[in-house]
């Protein structure tokens, strides 16, 4: 981005605010409106014309040179010790260094025209479930008036070299045409024992049917096979509905094995999304126009509530007061230095640790098994189902090639959520990984699986033409016409200071509980968005039919 | 719609009734002022329209609009100003149903317009609103009703409405309605044989496929087993009856005589009508309830009577034209029979028209049973009726096992017939296969879940199976299973106490078919009797059929050979299907929960019965019969209350005739020579003394002499 002048810019005023925070992530967004709405003064800066960062929506042109912008050049490896900064009015100038977060960025094709219709996630592939806690925030906070939602139309699931419909209510088991009807008694059965543990949960139910404290420590998948699930229900309940993100029944990866507590939980988020609102037809839904709308939703709530907002503005280094033993400002790219208590910077940026007694820093979510997300964005001319647009598609451990370790989880998505122009299709595919080239080799054994690579590039071909189970007319796979690839660093945890990275989950809960850590300690003694307002009534319009 | 509970009201909510209900009070006034006067201007249409908006459950309200419209339509005949009245009336019944989508006024009030207007109503609107209705609550039966009125209405194609329900499935498969509207569609279709309904077992095998989906998805979940009851119906479907038992069987050499040791032969112990003149009933029974059995449609020939002179009669505790059962009785007169040598006797049907289920099936096949008669000579003494006859005591010691009983040719009395033009196989293959399919099917359900409707579906296949093999030549091949069949009914009864009635009973009757299925079973259950008072009558075989906890029984078809049977220790509350049992001579029901005399009804029409044990059950505890399983009894409505029997009561003091009408009802029939009640609540001075004048026959009543007083 091109470097702000004090010139282009006038000086921002007032020049002390309680909370600066630097970059518009959702991450910022969320602290940035909820600081807001609790009546702090806020300036919101980002350094790119855009709002989002890491979390925006881009065109494929500006999607490819945020990337190698911020992938690592040849000699940036320089990590070579800081020095504070001349003395400014405040305290001691400590310079930002940028960080490095994307790797091994790939770009192959052609961006079809018209390429200005297409909004790529950057952090994709990511969805809500309707009863994710993220869209109570967004209810609770009055975002969602600033968004719409559409539904994601049903989940597939890749097993022998094919793709299934993901049996995950009671009506698609009635409908579904690959279960048995003895399949179809067991994911029943264990759907109603998983509801009605969670209504005995809700204090409703009965005490009985409560799934008790030994049972909730096994690993889930023990758990399932207690339950006498066959095989194939299995993989369905373990990466298509609990969306376990490793290997379960490999031994190697037990400190990566989910629980049964954790697996209710993502299974009762799954089924208390469905029907949650009238116009979605499953569990999930998306914003239209992309991912990106989700923080500037909440950069125009915070904007409402007063808060000051500034883009094409990088800040240049934080001052350190000595008193305070904290950052107590910052200084603009303009040479301007802001006060304020509080500063909360994106991930974009090395922070460093203020001396010289550094702020014990808190890690505040739980540690991320893995490091690295590695991401691939698709287009193509064609759907991965004959009649569905939105679909989302698991491809569970061992489904592509037996080293398989993790499951990669790709979204499709259509026209109708206005991401890509009539007739053209974008997907999103990601996994999570410790080695980086690892994880590009499970993306590309995804892609090979998926899609129709151009030149007949397919490793193996021998099931292209027949990629659906239940479909008389054998249809061929999408032709991939444009992708993306590359591998995003997960920052370990978050710091008073600075905000996470996009995770490798496939929605924002994990995100929204750091969130909420970090603005409570920002804040202590405010409610992240206060609670109180009726929102049922909104929460009926918040997709549309 | 569904499932919401119910709120009590709030003090504003009370305000606000209250002055609706001043509004409503106005307007009521108003309309009945108007209906009284009949004015139908456009001002008393508007109150109307005004008060139904309020309130649409208004009936008075509706009709003065049916007689407001008629009026206007009369005075006018302009085209446009009907379509507006029709537009109008629509419009008011939808905003009526949008208010109350169960309101019948309404439904009814739409319904007659559309017929008034058919051809100027809106169908594509109609359809709209419809599909608008099902959408908010897919199960009002109103909204199905009308769409059903509709579709007939405006000639849609069926099978369209047949996708229509497979899409409103799909959405949810817990739609009572839907199913059942698919089942009305299905069978018209099938009826029809409409293209791509023909094969009707490919349709109802698709069918079964769809609604196991449904089965197997949610097995707790009701309405798709009353779907699935319906196709099985459909599946073990009796279109046309036959002959699945008679007495005598065809190919029996019967002896008419009181005593005898030849034991090869069937015996006959005669009732007489007058001194020479014995009475040979002929049985015949169907499997299903038939109706026109007369001397036209079945021949008996024989020398003793002109086939004319017979009269048939339905064997059944309804008393109705129809019965699985129908007897007819040969006089056997002395001075007819001077010949030792056998007589031919044949019994056909099924040559001439009329004979029909009870929905007007002919018969499948023509039959014939043939069997010879031989006359043994009269032995002065053992048919008197001055002689005296020794009690009889059912004691257990009174009978003794026999492994060297040879009950064959009894047993041979039923399933035997000569088919005389076998028009097809009676059993359908496909018919078997499929009901052995379901029955895999529900043995893996039940072993995966435990489910109440799931055991008893299976409990009602393998009995249905069983039906269906019986109905073939081959008996006892292919019918097990009895075990497994008991063992679902008793999980049942214990899983669903509430319904333990009907578990009982059909737990009841699966025992009875058990026990009677064929010749090793049942001789387990027949008993010598050592007393002399029954060998000397002629009976040689005792049926015990004591303690198995029956509440019913069933099966009599293959039994009607038998002279003396014990049922007591049981829990028999009905004793229907005995009526059919024409030689039974000797009956112990004693130690049953039989609650009333006229829960014996249908002792009634067995001629031959001599001795009868009703002692120890709960007769007289009950002043009517509650356990009836057809028609509720009462002087009024119970079927033996017909002018001809009241007439009877002539001989007998009201008062006795108020007390014991059921009592007199049964016993003037019978001609037994021993009776024991002792152990009901029924029993006392008067009682015993009015059956000692009911039934001069009575020699031993509670085990004591009858003295004629």
């Amino acid at each position: 981005m091109a470097e702000a002048t004090a010139g282009e810019h006038p000086v921002i005023d007032p020049s002390s605010f309680d909370l600066v925070v630097s970059g518009t992530g959702l991450v910022e967004s969320l602290v940035a409106a909820a600081a807001s709405a609790s009546g702090k003064s806020v300036l919101h800066l980002d350094s790119n014309p855009y709002y989002g960062v890491h979390y925006s929506s881009l065109s494929p042109q500006s999607l490819s040179s945020f990337l190698q912008q911020n992938a690592p050049a040849a000699a940036d490896d320089d990590d070579g010790p800081r020095q504070p900064a001349p003395k400014s009015s405040v305290g001691v100038a400590v310079d930002l260094q940028p960080r490095r977060l994307y790797s091994h960025v790939e770009i192959a094709g052609e961006v079809p025209e018209p390429s200005r219709g297409f909004l790529l996630d950057l952090s994709g592939p990511r969805v809500l479930y309707c009863a994710d806690p993220m869209v109570d925030v967004m209810l609770r906070s009055g975002a969602s008036h600033h968004i719409e939602f559409k539904s994601v139309d049903g989940s597939m699931i890749y097993w022998d070299g094919k793709l299934q419909m993901v049996p995950d209510s009671r009506e698609a088991i009635f409908k579904d045409k690959s279960l048995s009807l003895t399949e179809k008694t067991q994911m029943t059965r264990f759907l109603k024992l998983v509801r009605e543990h969670i209504t005995s949960e809700g204090g409703e139910g009965e005490e009985a049917s409560k799934i008790s404290g030994p049972y909730l420590e096994m690993p889930f998948v023990k758990f399932l096979e207690k339950q006498r699930l066959p095989p194939k229900i299995k993989l369905i309940v373990l990466y298509a509905i609990a969306m376990a993100d490793y290997d379960q029944d490999n031994p190697e990866s037990c400190n990566k094995l989910m629980d049964t507590k954790e697996g209710l939980e993502s299974l009762s988020l799954y089924s208390s999304s469905i029907g949650r609102f009238p116009n979605a037809v499953g569990a999930l839904i998306y914003p239209i126009y992309g991912q990106g709308e989700l923080p500037q939703a909440f950069c125009r709530l915070a904007a409402v509530k007063g808060a000051l907002y500034v883009l094409r503005m990088p800040a240049s280094s934080l001052l350190f007061d000595k008193e305070d033993k904290a950052y107590k400002g910052v200084r603009l790219a303009t040479g301007q230095d802001i006060n304020c208590h509080r500063i909360l910077m994106d991930s974009s940026s090395v922070v460093p640790p203020p001396f010289p007694s550094p702020d014990p820093l808190e890690s505040t979510i739980e540690a991320s098994h893995a490091s690295k997300v590695a991401r691939l964005v698709c287009i193509t001319r064609s759907s991965l189902h004959p009649q569905l647009s939105n679909i989302l598609i698991i491809l569970p451990p061992r489904s592509l090639f037996p080293a398989q370790e993790t499951s990669i989880r790709a979204l499709q998505l259509g026209s109708g959520l206005a991401v890509c122009p009539p007739d053209f299709f974008v997907v999103y595919c990601s996994t999570k990984c410790d080695d980086a080239i690892r994880g590009k080799e499970h993306l590309l054994a995804a892609m090979n699986a998926l899609f129709e690579l151009p030149g007949g590039k397919n490793e193996q071909d021998e099931h292209s033409g027949d990629l659906y189970i239940n479909e008389s007319t054998s249809k061929s796979k999408p032709v991939l016409l444009w992708s993306a690839s590359y591998v995003q660093e997960l920052t370990e945890g978050c710091s008073l200071s600075s905000s996470p990275m996009p995770d490798g989950n496939l929605d924002y809960g994990s995100l929204l509980k750091s969130t909420e850590k970090l603005f409570h300690s920002l804040y202590p003694h405010e409610e992240f968005f206060t609670a109180g307002r009726p929102s049922e009534e909104e929460g009926d319009d918040i997709t549309e039919g | 719609m569904h499932g919401r509970p119910r709120k009590t009201a709030k003090a504003e909510d009370l305000v606000a009734s209250a002055a609706k209900a001043e509004k409503l009070r106005q307007l009521q006034s108003q309309l009945l002022r108007n209906h009284n006067d009949r004015i139908y201007n456009k001002e008393a249409l508007e109150i109307c329209s005004k008060l139904l908006e309020v309130n649409p459950e208004v009936y008075t309200a509706w009709n003065y609009r049916k007689l407001a419209v008629q009026s206007n339509l009369e005075s006018c005949g302009d085209h446009e100003v009907v379509q507006s009245i029709v537009n109008q009336e629509l419009k008011i019944a939808e905003i009526a149903l949008r208010r109350n989508p169960k309101c019948y006024g309404a439904w009814q009030h739409r319904k007659w317009i559309l017929n008034l207007g058919s051809d100027k109503a809106d169908f594509d609107q109609e359809f709209r609103l419809l599909d608008q209705l099902l959408k908010a609550d897919s199960r009002n039966f109103h909204g199905w009703n009308h769409r059903r009125f509709v579709v007939a209405l405006k000639n849609v194609k069926e099978e369209e409405e047949l996708n229509f329900t497979t899409e409103k499935i799909n959405t949810n498969f817990s739609n009572y309605s839907a199913w059942h509207n698919r089942s009305v569609i299905l069978s018209h279709l099938m009826k029809q044989n409409a293209p791509g309904f023909d094969p009707r077992e490919k349709v109802l095998t698709e069918e079964l496929e769809f609604i196991h989906q449904a089965l197997f998805t949610d097995p707790d979940d009701q309405s798709g087993w009353f779907y699935h009851l319906w196709l099985l119906d459909q599946i073990i479907a009796r279109d046309s009856p036959f002959l699945i038992s008679s007495w005598p069987a065809h190919g029996t050499e019967l002896i008419l005589s009181s005593n005898t040791s030849v034991k090869d032969f069937q015996h006959f112990e005669s009732t007489e009508y007058a001194q020479d003149i014995r009475a040979l009933p002929i049985v015949l029974y169907f499997n299903q309830a038939v109706k026109g059995v007369n001397s036209t449609t079945v021949t008996v020939e024989s020398i003793f009577t002109e086939n004319v002179d017979l009269i048939w009669k339905p064997l059944s505790a309804s008393n109705s034209v129809e019965a699985h059962c129908w007897v007819t009785y040969l006089n056997i007169s002395e001075r007819d029979c001077n010949s030792l040598e056998p007589y031919s006797i044949k019994v056909s049907f099924g040559n001439t028209q009329g004979l029909v289920s009870s929905d007007g099936c002919p018969l499948s096949y023509a039959c014939q049973c043939e069997f010879s008669l031989k006359i043994s000579p009269h032995s002065p003494g053992s048919c008197s009726k001055e002689s005296n006859v020794n009690m009889v005591h059912w004691d257990n010691e009174n009978f003794s096992r026999s492994e060297f009983l040879q009950i064959r040719p009894f047993l041979m009395s039923y399933q035997r017939q000569k088919i005389i033009a076998n028009s097809e196989l009676l059993i359908s293959e496909w018919c078997s296969e499929t009901l052995s399919r379901e029955i895999m099917l529900f043995r893996k359900l039940i072993s995966e879940i435990n489910c109440k409707i799931a055991k008893l579906t299976l409990g009602r296949l393998l009995i249905a199976r069983n039906f269906i093999l019986s109905r073939g030549i081959q008996l006892t091949k292919n019918r097990t299973h009895f075990e497994e069949t008991l063992q679902l009914y008793d999980d049942l009864i214990r899983l669903d106490p509430s319904h333990i009635g009907y578990y009982k009973d059909q737990r009841s009757l699966v025992l009875m078919d058990q026990v009677t299925s064929d010749e090793e079973s049942l001789r387990k259950h027949c008993w010598l009797p050592k007393e002399l008072s029954l060998t000397s009558a002629g009976q040689s075989v005792c049926l015990r059929l004591n303690k198995l906890s029956l509440t019913r029984i069933g099966f009599v078809e293959r039994l009607l050979w038998v002279n003396v049977l014990d049922l007591s220790h049981n829990e028999l509350q009905s004793v229907e299907g005995l009526e059919a049992m024409q030689l039974l001579s000797h009956l112990n029901l004693s130690h049953n929960k039989l609650s009333s005399m006229t829960a014996l009804e249908p002792l009634r029409p067995m001629i031959s019965l001599q001795a009868l044990d009703i002692s120890y059950n709960e007769i007289g505890a009950h002043s009517i019969d509650t356990k009836r399983y057809q028609c509720a009894s009462s002087p009024l409505s119970h079927p033996a209350g017909t002018c001809g029997d009241v007439q009877g009561f002539e001989d007998f003091d009201p008062e006795e005739v108020k007390l014991y009408w059921d009592a007199i009802l049964i016993f003037k029939h019978l001609h037994l020579t021993q009776l024991d009640v002792v152990g009901n609540p029924i029993l006392n001075e008067p009682f015993s003394s009015l059956m000692i004048r009911l039934v001069p026959s009575l020699q031993w009543l509670d085990g004591r002499p009858a003295q004629q007083s």
